[in-house]
């Protein structure tokens, strides 16, 4: 035994080789090399020029295009919102059984949205995803207005929203405080935390772009509302010293946050006792489902954006191709989710349980079911095939379609899950009204107004980031001026 | 000539990284303390050419978490079980797992705070004024070129000595920035 193991060390060691002689590793072969992060060998220059020139010079046409009706839609919004405050909640569909209507279902599915913009920015930054540079501004962006869009509804819906201020730890006219016993309290907390640590992750990434944006300003007004927001940034070392530590600690914040929100939204659900919502499968699954939905609008917004802004060069093939995958990871655990339940409620022998799936398969609302079937469980399974990933109009609509299933999952699980009330005589069938229609589409406008305004001020892409990711930025590089060797 | 007194320092700039990463290693180990390097992204490997120590923030981060978690708990406590108690279905007045999503929250909300308003406090910043932000070249720093500054200050400067120190190391264009 003792032999062989000799004759197996000297075996692995031959006398050619003198031990301590640098290994030569050889450069992988060409199928196995990665393309490049940022394509066609762009110069560090270009970058600047090409992200920030965005939100600089003549507004395109198509930005108008867009801008009218977005305003016209939040518009609409807020006068639903008027209406619905001089009148009452009767102006909605919700009523017995059916108590929660399209506003809570509209409120998950905007905080779903936003999930990816936190994860792209957080869980793939601690995990040195480094293809993460060129989407992450973006997708922030919208994390924010999505939970702008889905803050809107828990406050209106309440009923008297001039007392929306009982949510917060501030006692009423009667000195009764909160009630935190109650998971409904719980949500008020992470959604704020939510919104106040996505916005400033994001300001603090775009403290080093708005200082880019100072330094290329034409005008007066440019100069100091850029520099007003940059905050006197100079690119200082040992500010970045800092900065990369608090955007690490950002990071990392951040990453059990996204995990947090949407389980104690799903909290929501299933710390009552209906069946359909009493399960303890829901934060895993929201929160799949979050992200899955989040990279579903990122996609939709991204593929167009790309082409009009001339951006191919950093949002390249390959990122719509990563995102596409993870969408499809994240609409499998969804899916798995989606069987998962109905074996539980099988298997868990309740009878009220067991009714509660097979109506939502074969019930009067199967049309909504086999809709979330469809694009929730069929659509990412295409993004197995790289001739559907590296085809943007096909990701395009495929992106859409995942939008409009996540709806769909929310519809099921909250006007599904109610309409059937244990008692027969408490049966009813929910139909939304048209303020119900015109508040969710004009959620829509309050969305792109926000985000096409981003476009035209702020750096869509972090630049600085992009920069960092360049092998003409590695100072270990031979493009980065590193002579043969290099050395430290 | 001696250093004027409306003189804030000496820019050198570099074109690459690697020279740039080069020159502060050699200024670093000349022993000036009042300097910097100026990148228009974080350049990994700079701070230890430049003989930085590990940032604080974590601390700020850190106090920040445990307040937030401390003061959650202590709140949901005084106002569901002392300030004005009301029995439901049977459950305690305070328990600290029905407590503990807020806190989590809480914990997150003032860690962020901290680590943004830490890194603040530790750059000195906001800061609406700048000798350097006011030097024409200076603006290239945020684009695609790589600076080193010396300050007058420096009890190592003298403006012969370091100007030649900075065109040892490679640099092809060095200024003078004024106050």
């Amino acid at each position: 035994m003792a032999d062989a193991l000799v004759d197996f060390k000297t075996e692995t060691r031959p006398a050619s080789v003198p031990v301590g002689s640098a290994l030569q590793i050889k450069a992988p072969p060409a199928e196995l090399q990665r393309e490049p992060l940022v394509t066609n060998q762009r110069s560090i220059g270009w970058i600047s020029d090409a992200i920030a020139g965005v939100a600089e010079g003549k507004t395109p046409t198509w930005w108008w295009i867009a801008f009218v009706p977005s305003v016209v839609l939040m518009t609409t919004c807020f006068t639903m919102i008027a209406y619905l405050m001089s009148v009452g909640v009767g102006v909605w569909g919700p009523g017995h059984p059916v108590m929660w209507g399209w506003a809570i279902i509209n409120f998950v599915w905007w905080i779903g949205i936003g999930h990816a913009g936190t994860l792209i920015s957080a869980i793939l930054f601690l995990l040195r995803q480094r293809w993460r540079t060129s989407i992450n501004r973006a997708a922030e962006a919208m994390t924010i207005f999505a939970v702008m869009c889905a803050g809107i509804f828990p406050l209106i819906h309440i009923g008297r929203i001039w007392l929306g201020w009982w949510l917060f730890p501030i006692p009423n006219s009667n000195g009764i405080w909160p009630q935190f016993r109650s998971p409904l309290m719980w949500d008020v907390f992470a959604v704020s935390t939510y919104f106040t640590v996505s916005l400033l992750f994001w300001f603090m990434g775009l403290i080093p772009d708005l200082a880019v944006m100072r330094d290329r300003a034409k005008t007066k007004i440019r100069k100091f509302a850029y520099g007003l927001f940059s905050l006197g940034w100079t690119g200082s070392n040992r500010h970045w010293s800092n900065y990369e530590k608090a955007y690490l600690i950002l990071a990392g914040l951040s990453t059990p946050l996204v995990l947090s929100v949407h389980s104690i939204v799903s909290m929501d659900f299933s710390v009552s006792q209906l069946p359909g919502w009493h399960t303890t499968i829901f934060p895993p699954y929201f929160v799949a489902g979050a992200v899955f939905s989040g990279f579903g609008m990122v996609l939709t917004l991204l593929v167009p954006l790309r082409k009009l802004l001339k951006l191919e060069d950093i949002i390249t093939v390959r990122h719509v191709e990563l995102m596409c995958k993870v969408t499809l990871a994240t609409g499998s655990i969804v899916g798995y989710a989606y069987a998962m339940e109905f074996f539980i409620a099988w298997y868990s022998g309740n009878p009220y349980e067991r009714y509660a799936f097979i109506n939502r398969a074969v019930g009067p609302y199967a049309w909504g079911y086999w809709i979330m079937i469809g694009c929730n469980v069929i659509t990412p399974q295409l993004f197995w095939f790289k001739k559907v990933r590296t085809n943007m109009l096909l990701v395009f609509i495929l992106s859409i379609f995942v939008n409009i299933g996540m709806w769909f999952e929310r519809f099921v699980i909250v006007v599904i899950s109610l309409h059937r009330d244990f008692l027969p005589a408490n049966w009813g069938y929910f139909r939304p009204t048209w303020v119900d229609i015109l508040t969710y589409l004009g959620t829509f406008g309050l969305f792109f107004t926000f985000f096409l305004l981003f476009l035209r001020f702020v750096p869509i892409i972090a630049i600085a980031e992009v920069k960092g990711v360049t092998p003409q930025a590695d100072p270990h590089h031979p493009l980065g001026g590193a002579k043969e060797g290099g050395h430290h | 000539m001696a250093a004027t007194p409306n003189i804030y320092g000496i820019l050198a700039e570099f074109e690459t990284p690697a020279d740039a990463m080069h020159a502060a290693e050699k200024v670093r180990d000349t022993g000036f303390r009042k300097w910097d390097v100026f990148t228009p992204y974080p350049v990994h490997g700079m701070d230890k050419a430049m003989g930085l120590k590990n940032s604080k923030v974590g601390w700020f981060s850190f106090i920040g978490g445990v307040t937030g978690y401390t003061s959650g708990m202590v709140m949901i406590w005084w106002m569901n079980a002392v300030d004005y108690p009301i029995p439901i279905g049977g459950k305690p007045m305070f328990s600290p797992f029905g407590a503990f999503p807020p806190c989590y929250e809480l914990t997150i909300l003032l860690g962020a705070f901290g680590a943004l308003f830490g890194m603040l406090f530790m750059n000195r910043l906001p800061r609406l004024h700048h000798p350097l932000l006011k030097h024409r070249r200076f603006a290239l720093a945020t684009h695609d070129r790589y600076f080193i500054v010396i300050e007058t200050t420096d009890p190592k400067y003298s403006e012969n000595e370091t100007r030649k120190l900075l065109e040892s190391v490679g640099s092809k264009r060095i200024e003078l920035v004024e106050e």
